[in-house]
C-alpha cells in the first residue's frame, strides 16, 4: 500500500467559468428544504407536521427501516409545509428560518468509543453524511467498515477549491477525523502537486495519501480502488471533507451548523465567486439565474439538476449555471475548425489550445449510437477494471459479470468522464446506476 | 430545408412519422441535432460518430487518389495509349465513379430502410464501408455484381446483427468475400486486374495479362518479380492491383491520420505488420519462399489490411492487450496463406475475417485472466 498515487488516465474539462476565491454574500434564508432524496437508500418517515417548531438540530424525518438515523433540520424555525411528488412521495420538508437562530445542543463531550460516535451521528443528523461502498448508500448503522476515506480535494470541473472553503476549518475536521477513526482506520487523500501547502497534511490519526493525476482523480473511489479495492462482502465508509468539519463541529461546539461556501461556477453564472450559505438554500437566494440556463448542483458531469426553484442539496458545495444548448450549428461535425466547442479526441484541434476554457452548454453534440470506439473510456477510467466489460454488463443485467468486472468499486461518478468522451453519446453514468440498483435488489 | 418541413408531418403523431428516421438522417447530417442532455453528464465532448466515419474517409482519400492516378497508369501502360498524367488520373476517376455511386445508392438505401425499421436514427458506419468497397475490388467488376455484393454484406453481415457497432465481421471485406467466392472469374486471374473496359479503342483487343506482383512471385519467386517490378515500384504503388491497395506511400499517409487522432488503432497496426515480418522471415529461412520478409509489406492488400480493414474498432478486439494479439495474428495467418498455399497467393482479407471470428475470444482471454489477477491481488 503505497502512500501516493501517480496516476495518469483522465481528463481535467475545460469549463470556463471558475470561481473567484471571495465570498460575496452571507444567504440567510427565509425558507430551507431538507430533501430525503439525496440521501441513497433512506425511506422517509415524517416526525413533524405543519406548523411545529424546529430547532437547528431538531429531527424532521427518520428512516423507515431504522428509525435510529434520523434528518435534522439545519435551522431553527417552524415547519412551512411538506412536499410530496407522485403516490405522495415526500420530497421535501420546508422550514421557515425564525429571525433568532437556536440550535440543539449536543453536548461538547469528546465521543471516546465507536458506540458513542455512532450515537453523537445518529441524533445530529450527520449519519446521512457517511456513504457506504459498494453501491454508494447512506451507511448502515449495523455495519463496520474495514476503513474510512476522505478525499480532500475534488477534481472535477470548476469543483471548489477545498483550501480556501475549508482550510479555516482544519480544527473541525482534526476532532472529525479523530472521532471516526474510533469507528474504523481514517484515510485522507490529499493533492499531491501542493501536498506541503494545503492545509491537510498536517491531519493526525489518518493516513495521507497523496493523490496526482487529472480528473478524476480526485474522486474517492478512484483512490480507493488503487489504496485498498473493494471486494466482495467489505464495506467501505466515505465522508466528505465538508461533512467532516460539520461532524468536528458538533463534537467541538455542541451545535449543527451546515453552513457552507458555495461556489457559483459556470459560463452562464452571472458573477462566479462564493456564497456563504446553509444546503437546502433556494438556488434563486444564492445566484442571479437568467433564463434559457441550466442551474446544477454539483459538478457538470456528475451534478443534479435542480431546476431554477429548487434548493440546494445535503452534499453539495457547488452551483454550475450552464446555457441550454438548443442552438443548432451547420455542419458542426464536418467542419475542420470548431473553436467554441471543446473535444478531447484528436479528431478536433483542441489540442492546439491547451489551456483554453470552454463556455460549455447542454448540446448533446450528436444523437445515440451502438459502441463504436471503445478506447476512449479507459483512456479516462484510472482504475483496475475494463470500462465497456462493466458497461455492457450492467446493460446485460448480469450479475456475476458485474460483480467480475468490478461493479463493488464504481459509483457513476467515477465514470462520469465516459458519458463525457463517448462519442456514441450513450448514457454511461446512467447504465451503471441501473446496474447497481440491480445489485442491491438482488443481493438484498 | 429539412428543418422546415419537419414540424408536423414528421413529427411524432404525424402522417409522415414512419419516415422520421431517413429525415432526422439528413436534418443532423446538415446541422448538428439541438439536443441536450437530460441524464448524466451535462457537458458533453463535440466528438461524435459521424466525425469519426469522415475522419476514416478523409484518411482513405489519399489512397484513393493515388488509385485512381494508378488505375489510368496501368492500362495506359500495358496497351501502350502513350496518356499523360491528368488523361491517367480522369480516365481512373470515371472509372471509379460508378463504383462509388453503386456502392453508397445501394448500401444506404439498406442502411435508410433498416434504420425506418427499427425506428432509429442513421447510423454513419456505411460512410466508411461504401468508401472502401470501392478501393478493394478490382476495377472492371461489373456493377450488378458489385451492388449484390453491397448488399448481401450489408443486410447479412451487419443490420440483421442490429446494424453498425453490433455486426461480428467487418462488412467490406465480407463484401469482397462474397465476390471472391461467387465470381471467381471476375475477381482473381492475372487479367483482372488493369481496365479496359471503357477505352474505345481497346473494344475488340482482347485482354492483356497483367499479373499482380503476388502472383508472379508466387510463381517464380523473386528473380520472376524483380525482372518486372522493382521494391520502389511496389513502394509507391505502379504496380496492378485493386485500386486502393497499391501504394504504400498512400496508405501509410492514411495511418497517419488514423493515429494521430486515435481513430484507429497503432497497436494492430504494429503487431499486424511484425507478424508479417516474421512469418515471412520464417518462410524465407524454411523455404518456402526466396522474397525477403519486407516485400509482404509492399505487395497486394498487407498494408491496406492492416491500417484501415484489421483496426475497424468494432470488429477488431477491444481489450488493449487483445488488440496485439489480434494484430500480430492477422499478420501472420495472412503471410502463412501467402507462403503455404498452393493456390491462393493472397491472404489478408481471410486472415482479418478469421481473426474478427476470433476477436471476442482474445478478448475473453484477456479479460479473463486480468480478472483472475486482479482477484488474486486483492486477496494477498
Amino acid at each position: 500500500m503505497s502512500n501516493n498515487l501517480a496516476l495518469k488516465k483522465g481528463l481535467n474539462v475545460p469549463l470556463s467559468g471558475e470561481a473567484a476565491l471571495e465570498v460575496i454574500k452571507k444567504v440567510s434564508p427565509d425558507i430551507v428544504a431538507v430533501k430525503p432524496t439525496d440521501f441513497k437508500g433512506f425511506l422517509p418517515r415524517l416526525l413533524v407536521k405543519e406548523g411545529d417548531a424546529v430547532l437547528a438540530g431538531s429531527p424532521l424525518m427518520a428512516h423507515k427501516n431504522n428509525p435510529e438515523i434520523l434528518l435534522t433540520s439545519p435551522v431553527s424555525g417552524t415547519v412551512e409545509s411538506i412536499v410530496r411528488g407522485e403516490k405522495r412521495k415526500l420530497l421535501a420538508v420546508l422550514v421557515k428560518a425564525g429571525s433568532k437562530q437556536e440550535a440543539v445542543d449536543f453536548g461538547t463531550k469528546v465521543p471516546s468509543t465507536d458506540q458513542e460516535v455512532r450515537e453523537l451521528l445518529l441524533k445530529s443528523g450527520l449519519w446521512g453524511s457517511l456513504v457506504q461502498r459498494p453501491y454508494g448508500v447512506m451507511a448502515a448503522t449495523d455495519s463496520t467498515p474495514k476503513a474510512i476515506f476522505v478525499s480532500s480535494f475534488s477534481t472535477a470541473p470548476l469543483a471548489p477549491n477545498e483550501d480556501f472553503v475549508l482550510g479555516e476549518s482544519l480544527q473541525d475536521i482534526q476532532a472529525g477525523v479523530n472521532a471516526l477513526s474510533r469507528i474504523a482506520p481514517v484515510h485522507v487523500s490529499i493533492r499531491g502537486e501542493k501536498a506541503s501547502s494545503t492545509p491537510f497534511h498536517k491531519l493526525e490519526n489518518a493516513v495521507i495519501h497523496e493523490v496526482t493525476g487529472p480528473h478524476p482523480a480526485g474522486n474517492v473511489g478512484v483512490q480507493i480502488s488503487h489504496i485498498s479495492p473493494i471486494m466482495k462482502g467489505e464495506i467501505v465508509w466515505t465522508v466528505s471533507l465538508l461533512h467532516l468539519a460539520a461532524i468536528g463541529h458538533v463534537i467541538n461546539t455542541g451545535k449543527l451548523d451546515l453552513t457552507r461556501k458555495v461556489a457559483i461556477t459556470g459560463p452562464a453564472a452571472n458573477k462566479t465567486a462564493y456564497v456563504s450559505c446553509l444546503p437546502g438554500t433556494p438556488v434563486s437566494e444564492i445566484a442571479t439565474i437568467a433564463p434559457d440556463v441550466r442551474v446544477i448542483g454539483g459538478d457538470a458531469l456528475t451534478g443534479e439538476n435542480l431546476g431554477k426553484d429548487g434548493y440546494l442539496g445535503f452534499f453539495q458545495n457547488q452551483l454550475t449555471i450552464l446555457s441550454e444548448g438548443y442552438e443548432r450549428e451547420w455542419f458542426g461535425w464536418a467542419k475542420p475548425f470548431r473553436p467554441k466547442v471543446h473535444s478531447s479526441s484528436w479528431c478536433y484541434f483542441s489540442w492546439l489550445t491547451p489551456g483554453k476554457k470552454y463556455a460549455m452548454d447542454t448540446n448533446l453534440h450528436g444523437g445515440p449510437r451502438a459502441f463504436v470506439e471503445t478506447k476512449c473510456f479507459e483512456d479516462v477510467t484510472p482504475m483496475d477494471i475494463f470500462p465497456i466489460y462493466l458497461i455492457k454488463a450492467c446493460l446485460a443485467g448480469n450479475i456475476e459479470k458485474m460483480e467480475q468486472f468490478g461493479i463493488y468499486e464504481v459509483l457513476p461518478e467515477d465514470l462520469a468522464l465516459c458519458d463525457y468522451v463517448d462519442p456514441s453519446k450513450n448514457e454511461i453514468q446512467d447504465i451503471i446506476q441501473k446496474g447497481i440498483d440491480l445489485m442491491i435488489k438482488e443481493m438484498a | 430545408m429539412a428543418e422546415e418541413i419537419k414540424p408536423g408531418l414528421f413529427e411524432k403523431g404525424g402522417k409522415l412519422y414512419w419516415l422520421h428516421s431517413s429525415i432526422d438522417a439528413f436534418d443532423t447530417f446538415l446541422r448538428v441535432p439541438g439536443t441536450v442532455t437530460f441524464k448524466g453528464a451535462h457537458v458533453r465532448d463535440g466528438i461524435d460518430l459521424k466525425r469519426v466515419m469522415i475522419m476514416v474517409v478523409v484518411a482513405l482519400v489519399p489512397a484513393a487518389l493515388f488509385g485512381m492516378y494508378n488505375v489510368g497508369l496501368q492500362t495506359s501502360t500495358l496497351y501502350g495509349l502513350g496518356w499523360g498524367f491528368w488523361q491517367m488520373f480522369f480516365y481512373g476517376l470515371l472509372r471509379m465513379l460508378p463504383l462509388f455511386v453503386v456502392s453508397y445508392i445501394v448500401g444506404l438505401a439498406i442502411e435508410f430502410a433498416s434504420s425506418q425499421i427499427r425506428g432509429e436514427e442513421v447510423n454513419e458506419g456505411y460512410l466508411v464501408t461504401g468508401f472502401l468497397i470501392p478501393l478493394i475490388v478490382p476495377v472492371d467488376v461489373p456493377l450488378w455484381m458489385l451492388a449484390l455484393a453491397v448488399a448481401f454484406s450489408v443486410i447479412f453481415v451487419k443490420e440483421v446483427f442490429g446494424g453498425t457497432g453490433m455486426n461480428i465481421w467487418n462488412p467490406a471485406l465480407v463484401a469482397r468475400a462474397f465476390l471472391f467466392f461467387s465470381y471467381p472469374s471476375s475477381m482473381s486471374g492475372s487479367s483482372v486486374w488493369v481496365s479496359k473496359t471503357w477505352v474505345s479503342s481497346l473494344k475488340d483487343v482482347d485482354a492483356v495479362s497483367a499479373a499482380t506482383p503476388l502472383a508472379i512471385a508466387h510463381d517464380g519467386g523473386v528473380e520472376a518479380l524483380s525482372s518486372q517490378y522493382s521494391f520502389m515500384d511496389m513502394f509507391w504503388g505502379f504496380i496492378p492491383g485493386s485500386t486502393g491497395e497499391t501504394s504504400v506511400v498512400a496508405i501509410l499517409l492514411g495511418g497517419l491520420l488514423l493515429v494521430w487522432t486515435g481513430v484507429a488503432s497503432w497497436k494492430i497496426m504494429v503487431s499486424s505488420i511484425a507478424g508479417g515480418l516474421l512469418v515471412g522471415w520464417l518462410g524465407q529461412l524454411a523455404g518456402a519462399t526466396t522474397l525477403p520478409c519486407y516485400y509482404q509489406l509492399v505487395m497486394g492488400g498487407f498494408l491496406f489490411g492492416s491500417v484501415f480493414m484489421a483496426t475497424d474498432p468494432v470488429t477488431a478486439a477491444q481489450t488493449e492487450v487483445g488488440k496485439w494479439i489480434y494484430g500480430f495474428l492477422v499478420g501472420a495467418l495472412a503471410v502463412v496463406v501467402r507462403l503455404w498455399n498452393p493456390g491462393y497467393m493472397e491472404g489478408m482479407m481471410l486472415a482479418i475475417l478469421f481473426m474478427n471470428t476470433m476477436a471476442p475470444l482474445i478478448d475473453h482471454c484477456v479479460v479473463s485472466v486480468h480478472t483472475s489477477r486482479r482477484l488474486k491481488n486483492a486477496k494477498a
